[in-house]
C-alpha cells in the first residue's frame, strides 16, 4: 500500500502537475463556462455556445501545441501523462471535437434542440477522452472512461423530442453501465492481485502468474467492457439502435472519437499492462477481430438506413483496428493509430453527408433518400464516393493506408521466426482482406443510389459553412493521407513508440 | 526537350488527367457537349502520339539505367517509412502493352463519339482515368506504386459498366468489382510477404521488383505466396474457373467498355504472372506448373465450345477471350523462351483482334440495338467495307498466316513442344485452334452471308469515316505483326530472356539478343 503522500502547498503542487492535463482543463473550464453564460444567452441564439466551445477546443489545442516538442511526463502521483501516445490521441479528439461542432449547429436548429448544453457536454466528453488517451493509472482511467460515457449518454439522448433518440440513450446507458460495472470489476481483481493499480506496476507484478484464474478472469472481464465500448461483436448490440437514434452529428463524434478513445486505453491497457501475458488472451483477441469485422459487414449489406448501414460499417472498421492489437508489436500499434486518424477524416466525412441530407421534414437516412444525389450536387456525391472508397480501402485513399498498415502489421508477425502464431495471424490477414471486399457492396449500394438512379428528392440540402468546412477538411485529409502518409505515420509511429 | 524525355513516363501516364481537368471545366450544358469529345478525343490522341518517342529512343543510351537495364527510369521516394518508391520505368513487355494501351485508349474513345448519347462529360473522364491506372501498371516498378494502380483502374470501370451498360449492369458492375477486388487483396497480403521476406533477408524495406526478383526465397514459402498472387492475377486474366464475371461484364458494358476490358485490362492479368509471378518464384511456378496447364488448357478448350454455343455475338466474342487468354497462359507458364514470347506476343494480338471485334459487334449493335446472332444475315450485300474489316479481324482472330494470330498461335504451339515433358499439351492448343476457328467463321457465316431477308437491316449504312478510322491502325498493325513480326519481337527477347533464365535457368538455347545501341 503505497503512502499517501502529504502535499504541503497545494496550489504549487496543482502548478507542477497540470502541465499534464493542460488541454483538459481547458476544456472543461470552458465547458463550465458555456453552462454558466448560458442564461445570459437569448433562447434564438443557443448556436452561439458553439462559438464558445470552438474557444475552448482552439484553447486546448494551443496547450497542446504549447508541450508538443517537451514531455511534462508523469504527473499526479503517476495518475496522468501527456506523453506523445497521448499527444497523438489528444490531436486526435480535438480535430474530431472540431469537426463535429462545426457540423451541429445547423443540424440542431434543424432539429429544434438547439442548446448550450450540447456544446459543453462535447467539450466534456471531449475532456474525458483525454483522460483515458493520458491515463496511466487504472484510478484516472475510470474516471476519464467515465466522464466520457456520461456525457455520451446524455447527448444520444439528446432529441428528447424523439422517441428513438430516447430509446437509444436508454439502451446505451443501460448496457454501457453494465459494461463499465464489468471493466470496475475486472479493474478490481486486478487491483487484488497486483496490489497496484499503476498499469507498469501492474505490468510487473503480474508477470509468472499467467496461470492465475483470478488473472485471466480480470482480463477477459476488462477485454469484455472495452469490447463494449469499442463496439466489437459479440458487444455491439447497442450500436444500430444508439447510432440510428443519437443525434447525426454524435453518432459521428461517437463513431470516431468516443472509439478512438476506448482503442486508447485498450492500447494502454491491453498492451502496456498485459503485454507480457499476450498469451492468455491473443487467441480471443483475435477471434473477436475476425467476427467483429464480418458480422458487421456482413449485417450492414442488408441495412437500408443509411446511419444503420454506417453504424455497422463502424462495427467491421472496429474489427480492423483490433488487428494492430492482435498483432501487439509496436507496428501493430502504429498500424492502429493510422487506422483511428484515417477513420476519423473519412468516416466524419460521410456522416457530415447524411447531415447535409437530413432537412426540414426529411429525415434523409434511407437508401432512397441518396437517390440521385449526384445530378443535383455532383461535388457532394464525389466527396461521398471518395469517403466511402477511403473506408473500403481502395487506394490512392487514407483509408488504404490504414488497410494495408494493419495487414502489415498482422503479417509481420506472422512471418517473424519463431512466432506461434503464424497460422492464426494469417488467418486474420485473410478473413480482413475478404472483408473489404464484403464491405465495397455496401457501400456500392449508396454509391449506386447516388449516380445511377435518378428519382432526386427536390428538396435544397441544408448547407452550413461549417457542414462545408468539415467536407473540404475530411476530403482533404482522405485525400492527403492516402498520396503523402508520411508525415501521419512518423506521427503515429512516434505514438506508438512513446508507449513503454 | 530532355526534361520531357526525362520524364516521359510521368506525362504519358498522367496526361490524361490534362483532359480530365479540361472536361470538368468546360461549359455546363448540351450544347457544349461535343466540345467535350473533341476535348477526349484530342488529349487521347495525343497520349498515343507522345507515347511514340518511347519507340525511337528506346535504344538511345541516355536512357538506359545500366544497372537494371531499364528504360527511361524515374525513381523517387515516396513514402519512406514503409519503402515504397516512386519508381516508373519499362522494359521491353512494357514498351508494347504501353504502346497498346495509348492506342486503344484512343481508339475506344473516338469509337464512343455517337454511342453515348447521356452523361458525356462523365463518361469521358472515367474513361481518361482508366487510361492513368492501366498506364501506371505497366509502367510501375515499385509493388506498392504497382498496387495503387492495379485498384485505381476498378472504380471507373464499375462507373463505365454501371452507368452506360446493357440492362443487367449493375450486377455485371458489382461482380466485376467485387471479383477483381477478391483478387487484389490476396494479392496485397502476397506483396507484404515479400516485403517482409525480403527485409528479413536484406534487411532492406523495400517494394522494388527487380529487387525481389533476385531473391531465393524456400520453397514453402513461394508457394503460398504464389497462391495469393495467383488470385489476384487469375481473375484478371481471367483463367478457368474464376472466368465468370468476365461474359457478364462483357454483355453489359458499353462497346468501349469491352474494348478496354479486352484489349488491356485482361492483359494487366497475364502481365503480373509474366512481370511477377515467374521470376519472382520461380520454382514454386514450376511445382504448380501441371496444375496451371490443366487450368489454362480447360480454359482455352471451355471457352471455345461455349463461345461456339452463343447467341448473342458479344457473348460468343466475350468467351472467346477465355480461350484466348488460356492460350496466352499456355505459352507464358511453360516458360520455354519461344513459348514465352508467343505468350506476350499474343496478349498483345488479342488486345489488336478482340478489341477490334468488339468494336465490330458494337457497330451493328449501335444500327439495330441487338447483338442475337439470329437478327442478322446478309450484311456483306450492304455492307461492303464492314465485311471485309470483319473478315480480316476474323481470320486475324482464328490465326490465319500473314496475319497477327498466327505468329502467336504458333511461337506458343512451338515453345510448348520444346519442353521435353510438356510437350504434348501443344494438341490442346490446336485442338483450340481448330475450335476457334469454327466458332469464328459461323458467327461470320451467320451474320454477314445469306439473304438479306431482315427488313430491318436492309438500310444500315456502311461504316463512316470515324468508324473506318477506328480500325485502320488495328488493320495495319494485324499485318505488320503478321508478315514482319521481329520489329516486335525484338524488344520482348532481352526480357524474356531475363525471365527464362530466372524460371528455366539453362535448359533451353536463349533467343538473340541483338543489340542495337545507337551511338
Amino acid at each position: 500500500m503505497p503512502e499517501i503522500p502529504q502535499i504541503d502547498n497545494l496550489w504549487e503542487f496543482f502548478r507542477e502537475n497540470s502541465a499534464a492535463i493542460g488541454p483538459q482543463l481547458q476544456l472543461i473550464i470552458w465547458g463550465l463556462g458555456i453552462l454558466c453564460v448560458d442564461f445570459l444567452i437569448p433562447a434564438q441564439k443557443k448556436g452561439r455556445g458553439a462559438i464558445y466551445a470552438l474557444g475552448g477546443l482552439f484553447m486546448a489545442s494551443i496547450h497542446l501545441y504549447w508541450f508538443w516538442g517537451i514531455s511534462p511526463g508523469p504527473a499526479f502521483y503517476n495518475m496522468v501523462t501527456l506523453d506523445f501516445f497521448a499527444r497523438y490521441f489528444n490531436l486526435l479528439f480535438l480535430a474530431a471535437a472540431f469537426l463535429t461542432v462545426i457540423m451541429s449547429y445547423r443540424y440542431l436548429d434543424i432539429e429544434d434542440e438547439q442548446h448550450t448544453e450540447y456544446y459543453a457536454l462535447i467539450l466534456f466528453a471531449t475532456a474525458g477522452m483525454m483522460f483515458m488517451a493520458g491515463a496511466i493509472d487504472l484510478v484516472s482511467l475510470f474516471v476519464g472512461l467515465e466522464l466520457m460515457s456520461i456525457s455520451t449518454y446524455v447527448l444520444v439522448g439528446f432529441l428528447r423530442s424523439q422517441k428513438r433518440s430516447n430509446e437509444a440513450a436508454m439502451k446505451y446507458f443501460l448496457l454501457g453501465a453494465f459494461s463499465t460495472g464489468i471493466i470496475l470489476y475486472g479493474m478490481s481483481l486486478l487491483y487484488g492481485l497486483s496490489g497496484s493499480t499503476n498499469l507498469n506496476e501492474i505490468g510487473r507484478q503480474i508477470v509468472g502468474l499467467e496461470n492465475n484464474t483470478l488473472l485471466v478472469l480480470s482480463l477477459f472481464m476488462m477485454m469484455a467492457g472495452l469490447c463494449f465500448k469499442i463496439a466489437a461483436v459479440p458487444f455491439h448490440m447497442w450500436v444500430p439502435d444508439a447510432y440510428e437514434g443519437a443525434p447525426t452529428s454524435i453518432t459521428a463524434f461517437m463513431s470516431v472519437a468516443v472509439k478512438a478513445a476506448a482503442f486508447s486505453i485498450f492500447f494502454r491497457i491491453f498492451y502496456l499492462a498485459f503485454g507480457d501475458v499476450r498469451e492468455i488472451y491473443i487467441f480471443a483477441l483475435a477471434v473477436i477481430a475476425m467476427v467483429t469485422m464480418t458480422w458487421g459487414n456482413v449485417a450492414a449489406l442488408t441495412q437500408d438506413n443509411v446511419k444503420r448501414l454506417l453504424a455497422y460499417s463502424s462495427i467491421s472498421h472496429a474489427g480492423f483496428v483490433l488487428m494492430g492489437l492482435v498483432a501487439g508489436t509496436d507496428f501493430g500499434v502504429t498500424a492502429s493509430a493510422i487506422y483511428l486518424l484515417a477513420y476519423t477524416f473519412m468516416n466524419l466525412g460521410a456522416w457530415s453527408v447524411v447531415i447535409l441530407l437530413r432537412r426540414q421534414d426529411i429525415p434523409g437516412e434511407t437508401l432512397e433518400d441518396f437517390n440521385g444525389l449526384y445530378f443535383k450536387h455532383p461535388a457532394i456525391a464525389v466527396l461521398m464516393l471518395i469517403f466511402f472508397l477511403s473506408l473500403a480501402g481502395i487506394p490512392p485513399l487514407a483509408g488504404f493506408i490504414a488497410k494495408y498498415f494493419v495487414f502489415a502489421a498482422v503479417l509481420e508477425v506472422a512471418l517473424s521466426s519463431g512466432e506461434a502464431h503464424s497460422s492464426l495471424m494469417v488467418w486474420v490477414a485473410v478473413v480482413g482482406a475478404l472483408n473489404v471486399v464484403v464491405s465495397v457492396y455496401y457501400y456500392f449500394r449508396i454509391v449506386v443510389s447516388m449516380f445511377i438512379r435518378k428519382d432526386y428528392l427536390p428538396a435544397p440540402l441544408s448547407f452550413s459553412a461549417g457542414l462545408v468546412v468539415v467536407l473540404v477538411i475530411t476530403g482533404l485529409f482522405t485525400v492527403l493521407i492516402g498520396i503523402y502518409p508520411e508525415p501521419f505515420i512518423s506521427l503515429a509511429r512516434a505514438a506508438s513508440l512513446s508507449l513503454t | 526537350m530532355s526534361f520531357f524525355m526525362e520524364n516521359i513516363l510521368n506525362f504519358v501516364c498522367f496526361f490524361p488527367l490534362i483532359g480530365v481537368v479540361l472536361i470538368v471545366l468546360w461549359p455546363k450544358g448540351k450544347e457544349h457537349e461535343n466540345g467535350v469529345k473533341w476535348v477526349a478525343n484530342i488529349v487521347a490522341l495525343i497520349g498515343f502520339l507522345i507515347s511514340i518517342p518511347l519507340i525511337t529512343a528506346f535504344n538511345d543510351p541516355r536512357y538506359i539505367d545500366t544497372a537494371t537495364g531499364m528504360r527511361f527510369v524515374i525513381r523517387k521516394s515516396w513514402i519512406d517509412a514503409i519503402g515504397a518508391q516512386y519508381y516508373f520505368a519499362i522494359d521491353g513487355i512494357s514498351l508494347l502493352l504501353v504502346l497498346l494501351t495509348t492506342l486503344l485508349g484512343f481508339i475506344a474513345i473516338l469509337s464512343s463519339w455517337s454511342a453515348i448519347t447521356e452523361r458525356v462529360r462523365e463518361y469521358y473522364c472515367y474513361f481518361l482515368i482508366l487510361q492513368v491506372g492501366m498506364l501506371g501498371v505497366f509502367m510501375a516498378f515499385d509493388f506498392f506504386l504497382f498496387y495503387v494502380f492495379w485498384e485505381v483502374m476498378l472504380v471507373p470501370m464499375y462507373f463505365i459498366i454501371g452507368v452506360w451498360g446493357g440492362p443487367r449492369k449493375l450486377y455485371a458492375a458489382i461482380k466485376f468489382f467485387l471479383y477483381t477486388l477478391a483478387g487484389s487483396v490476396l494479392l496485397l497480403l502476397g506483396i507484404l510477404a515479400l516485403y517482409f521476406y525480403q527485409h528479413s533477408v536484406t534487411g532492406v524495406w523495400s517494394f522494388d521488383i527487380l529487387g525481389m526478383q533476385q531473391l531465393s526465397i524456400p520453397l514453402e514459402l513461394q508457394q503460398w505466396i504464389f497462391l495469393a498472387l495467383f488470385f489476384g492475377f487469375a481473375i484478371k486474366v481471367p483463367m478457368f474457373p474464376f472466368h465468370t464475371w468476365l461474359p457478364d461484364a462483357h454483355v453489359e458494358a458499353p462497346t468501349a467498355g469491352s474494348v478496354i476490358l479486352a484489349a488491356i485490362l485482361l492483359k494487366m492479368g497475364t502481365y503480373g504472372f509474366v512481370r511477377l509471378s515467374l521470376p519472382i518464384l520461380p520454382e514454386a511456378t514450376m511445382e504448380f506448373l501441371p496444375w496451371l496447364l490443366v487450368l489454362s488448357v480447360i480454359g482455352i478448350i471451355y471457352g471455345a465450345l461455349v463461345a461456339m454455343m452463343q447467341k448473342d455475338m458479344k457473348k460468343l466474342v466475350a468467351y472467346s477471350s477465355v480461350s484466348h487468354l488460356g492460350f496466352c497462359m499456355l505459352g507464358v507458364f511453360v516458360a520455354t523462351p519461344v513459348a514465352l514470347e508467343g505468350g506476350i506476343l499474343q496478349m498483345i494480338n488479342h488486345g489488336i483482334s478482340t478489341g477490334a471485334l468488339f468494336l465490330i459487334v458494337g457497330i451493328i449493335y449501335e444500327r439495330r440495338h441487338t447483338r442475337m446472332i439470329a437478327d442478322y444475315g446478309g450484311l456483306s450485300h450492304i455492307m461492303p467495307v464492314f465485311a471485309t474489316v470483319f473478315l480480316i479481324m476474323t481470320l486475324s482472330s482464328i490465326g490465319m498466316p500473314t496475319l497477327n494470330g498466327f505468329i502467336g498461335e504458333f511461337m506458343v504451339l512451338q515453345g510448348v513442344f520444346a519442353d521435353p515433358i510438356y510437350k504434348l499439351w501443344a494438341l490442346f492448343g490446336v485442338l483450340g485452334i481448330v475450335l476457334g476457328a469454327a466458332y469464328m467463321l459461323w458467327l461470320y457465316q451467320r451474320v454477314m452471308f445469306g439473304e438479306l431477308d431482315d427488313p430491318e437491316n436492309r438500310n444500315f449504312p456502311d461504316l463512316n469515316w470515324r468508324e473506318l478510322a477506328t480500325f485502320v491502325p488495328l488493320i495495319i498493325l494485324a499485318f505488320w505483326i503478321g508478315l514482319y513480326p521481329k520489329t516486335f519481337l525484338d524488344y520482348l527477347h532481352a526480357p524474356v530472356n531475363q525471365i527464362v533464365e530466372r524460371v528455366r535457368p539453362g535448359e533451353f538455347p536463349l533467343l538473340p539478343v541483338q543489340v542495337a545501341v545507337k551511338e
